[in-house]
């Protein structure tokens, strides 16, 4: 880390390392000051183009719509950190719903059902955890079985049937407020797991053990760092948290089915690696993940006021997270840019794709045309 | 203490042996595993065995087969291309709009724009991954949200019906004028020319070197960044091809067209002995790998499993494909000298 951070220093910024505390505000680099201009910039934005987005029964309805995305977040944000991945963590959370649902469906009590639904959730992070640290296969290879595996199982358990008619006691988890307030419990539950999440990461040996093992695994195994205990927790955490969130959001919807969630997985890495956490491990800020979830969201809500279709929305977000990773690049390479020379060939290849991907979008709406006009 | 024990070192040295042989020809190990599935299901469901069948699971491997050969080159380079199912939707509604609009335009035609347009798409993600310094599989999954969120903006939410398609199109991957289907023979021939291009050409060998050691490489004058490029370029190329059968062999072009898809590739590559950290993978591996999902799905259908069942079981068995893997590899590395 101390490593990193001279590096840091070396490319511009100050970074006071000899704060032996280091205050809340501290922790926002870079990257989270952007993020939050990027969401004032959005907010300022929206409240121009449409007079409902600065409605808070709105806000508060779209702010519970993220929370499943957020709760799943944190746990990935650990992994990440680590240098790892789990993608298995949207079917993880589909089949622990499902499991709820069956056993609701046959006439389970519903809090058995629920407290069964997060132990099968947590066991299949418990799986991952041994495939990923004892067998030690690749944690992308593991998490894209499971990722099948469990969602396979979520189809056993309901098929083409869906769970409902969740008691309403129940369905205050996805759907009710804190008392005298338009917070939904949700947001109340994630706004705590993630101060939680943070102190750990930010404020314990654990989470500095974290960012050890995402800087450079085998030394921090040579140190006498358990690292295999520690991925094993992450994992299993992780797992939990999705069973949690898949209750959460069966709550919210009220029924299961057992594509419950399908493909969230990927909107949980966009959050975390937008918020700056660096894929190949070792560096991020639960600050940033979080902050960064609140961009997605606003952003989507704001598209979704304009009657944006969600999936084209998905450009929007996809673009976001492709030119913040560049800009993230380029930031730390304008030195290194400027003393590469142009070569005439480069610009030459250059301007050719250029040229195709002009061609490219010119027969993109050429050949669309007659779609619109055809309706 | 292997000198001290000479019996023992002779019994490690034939247990090696067998165990180096699984290791050193990883299609033995697959086809050792396809032949036990096959004679398994056999038993239990004698259809199985039949010419029909075997042609209805090479009819149905075929466009997998070819998107994984592309995804084996990425992953080969140690990267890794997410957006091959975009890619694929993308281009099957692009050439269907085309073809719907223009249906006397001849076949190859078609082809050979949804190549370009897949070649485009590519060669996107390539330019990102090598210019940009985006990780690929943050590259990929980002524009794996572009070019599906492009296909809904692109068709309004409409979709291509079967009637709406000529039928020389539809024909393209069902016809069987050498004996197979089409699209089969185009799989083989992708096959081969893959097999070909990383076997015996420079740039194929160039691409395991990226892979197996990226410093080595660029010591040894490969350039490592137009190697890594042209893998995404030929990815996309081959999921340009495959979104013209995709789109002839199911006779339609929808918004969901292929969802999903990739973390089929990705399994079959996996499971036919690409390594995921790069350097390390064979064509015909991969062939098997395409083969024991096919089959793998064939049969569970034949043995009655329901079919809420069969993608639990198809998880399990690539887990199991990965472990046992791992394994022999294991049992390799304690029993070397």
């Amino acid at each position: 880390m101390r490593a990193q951070a001279t590096m840091e220093s070396k490319s511009g910024t100050l970074i006071s390392q000899d704060a032996p505390r280091r205050s809340f505000l501290s922790n926002f680099k870079r990257w989270e000051w952007m993020l939050v201009g990027l969401i004032l910039l959005d907010v300022l934005l929206n409240t121009r183009l449409s007079p409902f987005f600065l409605d808070a029964r709105n806000l508060s309805r779209t702010s519970s719509d993220f929370m499943e995305i957020g709760l799943m977040m944190l746990p990935m944000v650990f992994i990440i950190i680590t240098g790892n991945i789990d993608l298995s963590i949207a079917s993880n959370m589909g089949m622990s719903a499902s499991f709820m649902g069956l056993l609701h469906n046959l006439g389970v009590n519903i809090w058995v059902a629920a407290l069964a639904g997060l132990l099968l959730g947590t066991l299949g992070g418990f799986l991952n955890g041994v495939l990923v640290a004892r067998v030690k296969l690749p944690a992308l290879v593991v998490t894209l079985g499971t990722y099948a595996f469990y969602r396979g199982i979520a189809y056993g358990f309901l098929g083409d049937q869906a769970a409902r008619g969740y008691p309403k006691a129940f369905t205050y988890f996805g759907q009710g407020k804190v008392f005298g307030t338009l917070i939904p419990f949700s947001v109340a539950l994630f706004v705590i797991l993630a101060i939680g999440f943070g102190l750990v990461l930010h404020r314990t040996t654990f989470g500095r053990y974290l960012f050890a093992i995402g800087n450079n695994e085998n030394a921090t195994l040579y140190s006498g760092v358990p690292v295999a205990r520690i991925k094993f927790i992450i994992y299993t955490l992780s797992g939990f948290m999705a069973a949690l969130a898949g209750l959460i959001l069966a709550a919210r919807f009220g029924s299961t089915r057992p594509d419950i969630g399908t493909g969230l997985e990927l909107s949980v890495i966009t959050a975390v690696v937008l918020g700056g956490v660096d894929i190949n491990g070792g560096r991020g800020t639960m600050i940033g993940a979080v902050l960064s979830l609140l961009l997605i969201g606003l952003m989507r809500f704001g598209m979704g006021l304009l009657n944006i279709q969600g999936q084209v929305q998905g450009v929007v977000i996809g673009l976001l997270l492709i030119l913040s990773i560049l800009l993230h690049g380029i930031a730390g390479q304008v030195s290194s840019i400027r003393k590469t020379k142009l070569h005439w060939q480069s610009v030459l290849i250059s301007t050719g794709l250029l040229a195709v991907f002009i061609a490219f979008f010119l027969f993109f709406f050429w050949s669309r045309a007659p779609v619109i006009a055809g309706g | 203490m292997t000198v001290q024990n000479p019996p023992a070192l002779q019994t490690s040295v034939s247990r090696n042996g067998l165990l180096w042989t699984l290791v050193r020809f990883r299609e033995a190990g697959i086809s050792i595993f396809i032949l036990i599935l096959a004679v398994a299901v056999t038993v239990r469901a004698p259809s199985f065995l039949t010419l029909d069948n075997f042609k209805d699971i090479l009819l149905n491997i075929s466009i997998l087969a070819i998107v994984a050969l592309a995804q084996t080159m990425v992953i080969l380079t140690h990267g890794i291309d997410l957006s091959v199912s975009s890619m694929i939707g993308l281009v099957a509604m692009m050439v269907g709009f085309v073809v719907k609009q223009n249906p006397e335009m001849p076949v190859f035609l078609a082809v050979a724009l949804g190549m370009a347009l897949g070649t485009v798409l590519g060669s996107f993600n390539g330019l990102i991954i090598t210019l940009g310094k985006v990780p690929p599989i943050i590259a990929t999954l980002g524009t794996l949200s572009i070019y599906r969120g492009l296909v809904f903006f692109y068709s309004q939410g409409t979709w291509i019906n079967s009637f709406e398609l000529p039928k020389n199109f539809k024909l393209l991957s069902k016809g069987t004028p050498l004996g197979l289907p089409n699209m089969v023979i185009i799989a083989i021939l992708v096959a081969i020319i893959v097999y070909y291009f990383l076997n015996y050409t420079r740039t194929g060998r160039d691409i395991y070197a990226v892979g197996s050691n990226p410093e080595a490489a660029q010591f040894a004058g490969i350039r490592k960044d137009r190697i890594t490029f042209l893998v995404y370029l030929i990815s996309g190329l081959l999921c340009g091809l495959a979104a013209v059968l995709w789109a002839s062999r199911f006779e339609s072009a929808q918004t969901n067209t292929a969802l999903g898809f990739e973390l089929q590739t990705v399994a079959a590559s996996v499971v036919g002995g690409v390594s995921i950290s790069g350097g390390v993978g064979t064509v015909p591996g991969v062939l098997l790998g395409a083969l024991l999902l096919g089959i793998i799905q064939n049969s569970l259908t034949l043995i009655r499993i329901s079919p809420f069942w069969q993608l639990a079981a198809q998880g399990l068995l690539i887990l199991i494909a990965v472990i046992s893997d791992k394994w022999i590899l294991n049992r390799v590395e304690r029993t070397k000298p």
